[in-house]
């Protein structure tokens, strides 16, 4: 439903979104990942045309947002950062004000507000006005108003910023009850919430897209994925431990020298699973194995090894076979 | 929906957000108490002892000079300052359509204000026989200026978030567009641009125009003349707007 291709922003010099290109279909939610000032909202304010890209451009449910932009425009639910209300307005009059200008009126646009009332919990606050409200009731009035129309696309920059851990819960809920009829893209950097929401999610840095992939996908780019750590009672041999670098998938074996409590730690070549050689090993050369750990790879790893250029991945790959021949 | 529905809509929140705050209150006893003391200090209104409303008229220019453009200066410069602009402008709404209805309800606060002067028409029926024809036509082209200076706040307001420098840009502009006929602004004319330049310039006199119809005379040229100004500087803002857009 949204499709974007090849989507340029310079300000001056800077190169704010550097020729950017995917696509969202329906019942994906689709996690924007990136440092700050990486290019998340920029992107974002050009599919939902408050910005005019240098180049490239987006269409939504067929909609350019370039030439036909009204029209794409009633598609599209939007949150832009910060969540900016008319804080002179009740949250009332605010929802109402946004169903009008979506054509809402009378009976129809009553029931809208009512349903997203009800989505965002909002009824104790509804006759207040928006200056008035804490921090996490104005993020719910924006989420309210961006679902007012039951739009098939949703875009949300950073929706859960600032809220609570019991809000956040919410939030999540909330998108996860309405992303098998909709396509949706959220821009965050909480890590945690690409897995509790996200089916895809896109790393990008300096205006380029890095990574594209399911959550687990981008996991296995870190480096440590499925490097396997163990640690022994006694030393073995030198010819046993020369001989586990020597399995198939292994790339290198590091040693921690302890001497009263040895561990290593097998790094596989290009994340293979090594996990059932290692063990096989161990056990017929009869270490006295203490603990041994699989790695998966944290997505902090992922991002932070990405976004400062640690490990690059095969580029702005669709899916993430790609990215799965990451480049050392 | 129809162009006339989506203006109607932000004519609407724009013209309660007037209200919705203390600041409409403010500005209209300001507007009332600095009306009135013009009239009656400067204008000599009973000492001149004349059933009109001239000494009422003559001043307006002024008092406009400065109250509306710190009614237009919030019109867009707040809504860059507190984002809203973004959330305007990614509903589905046309920006000329968010334009003329944050225009039309400034206009329509500023025709509240100048109604609510009407006590001073009934002072002067009360203690005279006045022609009411010319008051009625200085009403309508006090409204029209008033209009003129919206469109220009509303221009400058767009090109900036800081609601000060919109404030101080519109007024300059505004004083310029008064005074085009003066030797203020015709002098540096004559010195800088080609000599058919001068008559031009001096034709885009909003004091001049005003001067005509606060006399009595509505003349199709006037009213074109200040129904132009809106269009040309209505037409600006959405112009910088869409700039901005871009940059």
């Amino acid at each position: 439903m949204i499709e974007v291709q090849s989507l340029t922003k310079h300000f001056g010099p800077i190169r704010a979104v550097d020729d950017v290109s995917f696509s969202v279909a329906k019942g994906e939610v689709l996690g924007f990942l990136g440092p700050n000032g990486a290019g998340k909202s920029t992107t974002m304010k050009m599919i939902t045309g408050f910005l005019a890209p240098t180049s490239g451009t987006a269409v939504v449910c067929g909609h350019d947002i370039r030439h036909d932009a009204i029209a794409a425009k009633t598609r599209i639910g939007y949150l832009p950062e910060g969540a900016p209300l008319y804080a002179d307005m009740t949250a009332r009059g605010f929802l109402n004000f946004i169903g009008a200008s979506r054509g809402l009126s009378g009976a129809g646009r009553a029931q809208a507000v009512d349903r997203v009332v009800d989505m965002a919990q909002l009824s104790a606050v509804l006759d207040q006005p928006i200056e008035t409200l804490s921090k996490g009731f104005t993020r719910r009035v924006g989420l309210a108003q961006a679902l007012l129309h039951d739009p098939d696309v949703l875009i949300l920059d950073e929706p859960t910023d600032g809220l609570d851990p019991n809000q956040k819960h919410h939030v999540r809920q909330v998108i996860d009850e309405m992303a098998p009829d909709k396509a949706i893209v959220i821009s965050t950097h909480i890590l945690e919430e690409v897995h509790a929401v996200c089916s895809r999610a896109m790393i990008i840095a300096q205006g380029r897209l890095l990574a594209d992939g399911t959550p687990a996908e981008l996991e296995a780019l870190a480096h440590r994925h499925n490097t396997v750590t163990l640690r022994t009672r006694a030393l073995p041999p030198s010819a046993e431990r020369a001989g586990l670098a020597r399995l198939d998938g292994v790339l290198k074996v590091e040693e921690d020298g302890e001497t009263d409590m040895p561990s290593f730690r097998v790094i596989p070549r290009d994340g293979a699973a090594v996990l059932p050689a290692v063990s096989a090993y161990v056990t017929e050369h009869r270490w006295e194995v203490d603990e041994m750990r699989l790695e998966q790879g944290r997505l902090d790893d992922v991002f932070r090894e990405i976004t400062t250029g640690e490990i690059t991945t095969g580029g702005a790959a669709a899916g993430g076979d790609a990215g799965r021949e990451a480049a050392r | 929906m129809t162009a006339a529905r989506t203006v109607a809509v932000v004519f609407r929140r724009e013209f309660t957000g007037y209200f919705a705050s203390p600041v409409a209150y403010v500005f209209l006893i300001v507007f009332l108490a600095l009306a009135g003391a013009m009239t009656f200090f400067f204008g000599s209104f009973f000492q001149r002892n004349q059933a009109d409303l001239d000494s009422f008229f003559v001043f307006h220019p002024w008092v406009y000079l400065f109250l509306m453009p710190a009614i237009a200066m919030r019109l867009w410069a707040e809504e860059r300052k507190t984002g809203t602009v973004e959330l305007l402008f990614t509903l589905p709404i046309a920006t000329w359509h968010a334009v003329m209805g944050k225009f039309l309800a400034a206009w329509l606060f500023a025709g509240i204000a100048l109604a609510l002067t009407f006590p001073i028409w009934i002072t002067v029926a009360t203690l005279g026989a006045p022609d009411h024809g010319p008051i009625l036509a200085g009403y309508i082209g006090s409204f029209l200026m008033a209009g003129g200076y919206l469109a220009i706040g509303s221009c400058l307001s767009a090109t900036t978030k800081n609601q000060v420098i919109a404030f101080v840009l519109a007024a300059i502009v505004c004083f310029v567009f008064s005074m085009a006929g003066a030797e203020v602004v015709l002098g540096p004319i004559r010195e800088l641009l080609p000599a058919g330049s001068v008559e031009l310039v001096s034709s885009f006199s909003f004091l001049n125009h005003f001067a005509e119809m606060r006399k009595g005379v509505i003349d199709l040229r006037n009213l074109l003349y200040f129904l132009s100004v809106i269009g040309v500087f209505l037409f600006a803002t959405v112009l910088v707007l869409d700039l901005k857009k871009g940059a």
